[in-house]
């Protein structure tokens, strides 16, 4: 069984293109010339040397040895945390601001629900000269005041979305129905690995350095290139693709997806797509989400703004069906308080998102010789005001 | 396929077609709604079934299926109203809405239920042509609906042609690149797309839709295609007056 994408966009039953006619233009466009203009060798020296001398890469790969001892396995954190712009997002961006001016495209939309998709967004857009406008939901604006800020700064227009629920998924209908609107000089860049084909697909590649790297870099340290186990949270999925994505196909390396279940699976205040998900389309893919009985989308819950969507891409929808990935969730009480192990025992406090990952450790038991790899996908300083808020520092 | 969309076709005249979002402005108002366009000499209506995510529609139609789905509308419910419409309407009557609640339905029993009811033929944007043509055309095709596909000004003649091939009704052309009520009024550029399409001589009839909201867009819509749909506007309407009053609505128009 293949883990990726057949020509047409599906993981397995999931997947595709399920757009309104305005929109297959633009994603035909980009379906014709993604794979080719990411093979070119001009395209990958320049998104090479953008990761390596402006993000940061390659992140170190950390053997986090108090945290290995206290839950008896040797766990290795992959630095997301470290890349500029504090996560993994900025990947994605850089490669999609390429393919943006690859294909002579002058204006960039985003979308975004914490902001720091919308903060990667702007800051490629500004290094490249190019006009930004993202969307966020009025109440993710009010919620996450710095990184409106911090977007402004680097010269790009934050619109709020108004409609439905006013946070992401909100925030993406806007994004989507401004490149309806906007069809010929626009480049949408997706945060995440959903949406259309080709977006999954593109954006998973985007992110497949983070396996690419994982790979030497364990060879280095261990001998070997694969791990026993790779851990990422899960909000849409690209963090998660991205360390997977090198280690689909071989089946010895163990896949865990970890979702957020805000306050509780049964709660009514949740994220967890695939416990409580059910096939349907959201924004424009066949995929796992959370719906009512008549297909209307719901709202989700997360303590971390990044995890708070109602989807999930087509690739996890697959790994979840087929049972390659092992899928977990975490309450909002036991990642809150991973987040702080961390930080005490590691020196490093990650994002919430990432404190989902980590919280694992408490149930999950691993062999003493196993490899796991974490993948710390973002830091903490963006979460500061509600890691304040909750444990009252 | 003798169905009431393909016979309206054939009338010698321009097609006036409204959309309205079923359960707007109050839940029951549906079955009023669509009499009262009858009688007020529109010659198709489009039901829109509400969703909570609609990608292809500006803030009019956002907001009325936001206030329907409040008010309680859901696919039951709306087949519950229309239960019995066919002892008062004739006109040709297609439902429009998202692919979702559709797929939660079941396609084939959604189609069923359209057949039972009366219901002549379906628009859902988020359902494109290959994967209608592969997976549901011969369940819609059984239960006699039509399937009506959109074209846009950016839409290449090959798959004009394409989508051409695959109808058995008319073409929704959308006259700009825009969402729903984004646009009002016709510029070089709808003029081009419109002389573009007809010199195409497609087999299937065309309507347009989006941006027609009076009678001068509405003539300048139909000057070369079939008839012309109003959404926002007759929402707007139905927004502001109630779901009684039509004569005058309609009757500016033409
Ligand atoms: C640090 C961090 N991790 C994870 C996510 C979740 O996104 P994804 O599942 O696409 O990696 C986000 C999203 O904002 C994030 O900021």
């Amino acid at each position: 069984m293949s883990y990726n994408a057949d020509s047409r966009g599906y993981y397995g039953e999931f997947g595709g293109a399920f757009i309104p006619e305005m929109l297959y233009p633009n994603c035909e466009e980009l379906r014709q010339n993604y794979v080719q203009v990411m093979q070119e060798d001009f395209f990958k020296k320049e998104f090479q040397q953008l990761l390596k001398d402006y993000v940061g890469r390659p992140t170190p790969l950390y053997f986090a040895e108090r945290l290995s001892n206290k839950y008896n396995t040797k766990i290795y954190l992959k630095r997301e945390d470290l890349c500029h712009t504090g996560a993994h997002k900025v990947n994605n961006t850089i490669g999609q601001i390429l393919m943006a001016k690859r294909l002579g495209k002058n204006r960039i939309i985003a979308e975004t629900g914490a902001g720091q998709h919308g903060v990667a967004t702007a800051t490629v857009c500004a290094l490249m000269g190019l006009e930004c406008v993202v969307y966020m939901g009025e109440i993710d604006i009010e919620r996450q005041a710095p990184n409106v800020a911090r977007m402004k700064m680097l010269g790009a227009e934050v619109r709020p979305a108004k409609s439905g629920s006013r946070t992401l998924k909100d925030a993406t209908n806007e994004a989507i129905r401004d490149w309806i609107n906007n069809p010929v000089d626009t480049h949408y860049i997706i945060g995440s690995v959903v949406g259309p084909h080709p977006y999954p697909d593109m954006v998973a590649r985007f992110q497949s350095v983070i396996s690419e790297e994982i790979k030497w870099q364990l060879k280095e340290k261990e001998g070997k290139e694969n791990p026993d186990y790779v851990v990422a949270c899960v909000g849409g999925g690209s963090n998660a693709a991205g360390a997977y994505y090198h280690f689909l196909d071989n089946p010895k390396v163990g896949i865990i997806a970890v979702e957020a279940a805000g306050k509780g699976i049964d709660s009514g205040e949740s994220a967890a797509t695939s416990a409580l998900g059910k096939v349907g389309i959201i924004h424009g893919s066949k995929t796992l989400l959370m719906q009512t009985t008549d297909g209307q989308i719901t709202e989700p819950y997360s303590i971390s703004a990044g995890l708070d969507y109602p989807g999930v891409g087509p690739m996890h929808a697959h790994l979840f069906k087929s049972g390659r990935g092992e899928f977990i969730s975490i309450t909002d009480v036991d990642a809150m308080k991973a987040g702080l192990e961390l930080s005490k025992l590691e020196g490093i406090i990650p994002a919430i998102e990432s404190s989902h990952a980590f919280a694992i450790l408490e149930t999950r038991k691993f062999e003493s010789d196993d490899v796991v790899v974490i993948n710390l996908s973002g830091r903490g300083d963006k979460d500061l005001n509600t890691y304040i808020d909750y444990f009252k520092l | 396929m003798t169905n009431r969309i393909s016979q309206k076709l054939q009338e010698d005249k321009k097609l006036l077609s409204i959309y309205f979002t079923a359960g707007y402005p109050s839940l029951n108002d549906t079955v009023s709604v669509i009499e009262g366009l009858e009688k007020n000499g529109v010659d198709m209506i489009e039901i829109g079934l509400p969703f909570s995510d609609p990608l292809a529609d500006g803030p009019t139609i956002q907001e009325s299926s936001t206030k329907a789905l409040k008010n309680g509308m859901t696919t039951e419910v709306l087949f519950n109203q229309l239960k019995d419409i066919r002892k008062t309407v004739s006109i040709p009557l297609i439902i429009m809405g998202y692919f979702n609640p559709m797929l939660q339905y079941g396609v084939e029993a959604f189609c069923q239920k359209c057949q039972e009811i009366g219901i002549d033929g379906l628009i859902i944007p988020d359902l494109p042509v290959d994967v209608y043509n592969e997976e549901y055309k011969s369940i819609f095709e059984k239960h006699g609906l039509v399937n009506v596909f959109l074209i846009t000004p950016q839409t290449s003649d090959e798959r004009i042609r394409f989508i051409d091939s695959v109808s058995n009704g008319f073409i929704y052309m959308v006259s700009s690149a825009s969402v729903t009520g984004a646009k009002s009024g016709f510029g070089d550029e709808q003029t081009q797309y419109f002389d573009r399409i007809a010199a195409m001589e497609l087999k299937n009839p065309q309507i347009v839709g989006f941006g027609i909201s009076n009678k001068e867009t509405f003539i300048a819509a139909t000057e070369k295609a079939k008839g012309a749909i109003i959404g926002s506007a007759f929402i707007k309407h139905l927004t502001a007056f109630g779901a009684d009053k039509f004569d005058t609505f309609v009757n500016n128009i033409r």
